[in-house]
């Protein structure tokens, strides 16, 4: 059995961070409910943040946490307009498959 | 006695794989609620990791802002639109056989640069770095940071503007 490194790698957090961004992107591509393709570029978002947390944590500095301060508020604007969207959209074409939702006016 | 087995790495393998195995339920869960819930265990987990990595601020917003207001909002327009499990496309079957090994592949590579190619640097042990306090960040916020910070409470209140005129009746 490998013996555990007795302080976590900073790849370890990098690679995690690259791992959940890959997810998001396949979610992004494979899905057809426009709900969760949305839910994946908050999971992009978060794995974004992960990055940038374990970066200020290796130079030492605060303004990766600044910056993923910046990218939660941006994803909360981005939410809240989203959504927004979203039900117009379905008050409008009655369905949430992307793949119905192919023109911008009927 | 034997000693004890070091507690950084443990606590980032099981909270890193609570959130890989959250974020795959994420994608492959066909009703949406379902993924709304593992999106929250992925926030979850990730705001311990925000923590271990001495980001108490960070960690205590991802869990106010993201899992807290963003995710209930999703949840409401999810019940609210009473959105049903999602419809298999045409082309699932041909993005399973080349979609996974291209997505393991991508993965394995980008694994293989992060380990090679980054410098060997002094591991994540928590407690060693103690600036992430609202303190430091408050005083980052409002000194270097101070134009961004004002141009995003005018992105906030765009979006705001935004989403009352995307709920008007007509549109």
């Amino acid at each position: 059995m490998p013996t555990l490194p007795s302080a976590t790698p900073v790849s370890w957090y990098l690679t995690l961070s690259a791992v959940l961004f890959a997810l998001g992107v396949a979610g992004f591509l494979f899905r057809k409910n426009i709900i969760t393709v949305f839910m994946s570029i908050e999971l992009m978002l978060n794995a974004v943040n992960l990055s940038f947390v374990t970066f200020s944590y290796q130079f030492r500095q605060v303004d990766g946490h600044i910056y993923s301060f910046f990218v939660m508020v941006v994803a909360a604007a981005e939410a809240a307009v989203g959504l927004g969207i979203i039900l117009t959209i379905f008050k409008n074409r009655n369905t949430l498959h992307i793949d119905e939702i192919s023109t911008l006016k009927n | 006695m034997p000693p004890l087995p070091p507690l950084d790495p443990i606590l980032f393998l099981i909270f890193a794989a609570i959130a890989v195995l959250s974020a795959v339920s994420l994608v492959v869960q066909t009703h949406p609620i379902a993924s709304a819930l593992s999106l929250i265990g992925v926030m979850g987990a990730l705001a311990v990791l925000y923590l271990l990595l001495g980001a108490e601020f960070i960690a205590a917003a991802q869990l106010i802002v993201y899992a807290g207001a963003i995710m209930v909002l999703f949840i409401f327009v999810i019940m609210l639109l009473n959105a049903g499990a999602e419809r298999r496309g045409g082309r699932a079957r041909l993005a399973k056989w080349i979609g996974i090994p291209v997505f393991a592949a991508f993965i394995a590579l980008i694994a293989f640069l992060i380990q090679s190619r980054l410098p060997q640097t002094q591991g994540v042990t928590f407690g060693s770095f103690t600036t992430g306090t609202a303190l430091e960040i408050g005083r980052s916020l409002f000194t270097q940071y101070l134009l961004p910070f004002e141009l995003t409470s005018v992105l906030i209140l765009i979006a705001i503007f935004g989403a009352i005129v995307l709920a008007r009746k007509e549109i």
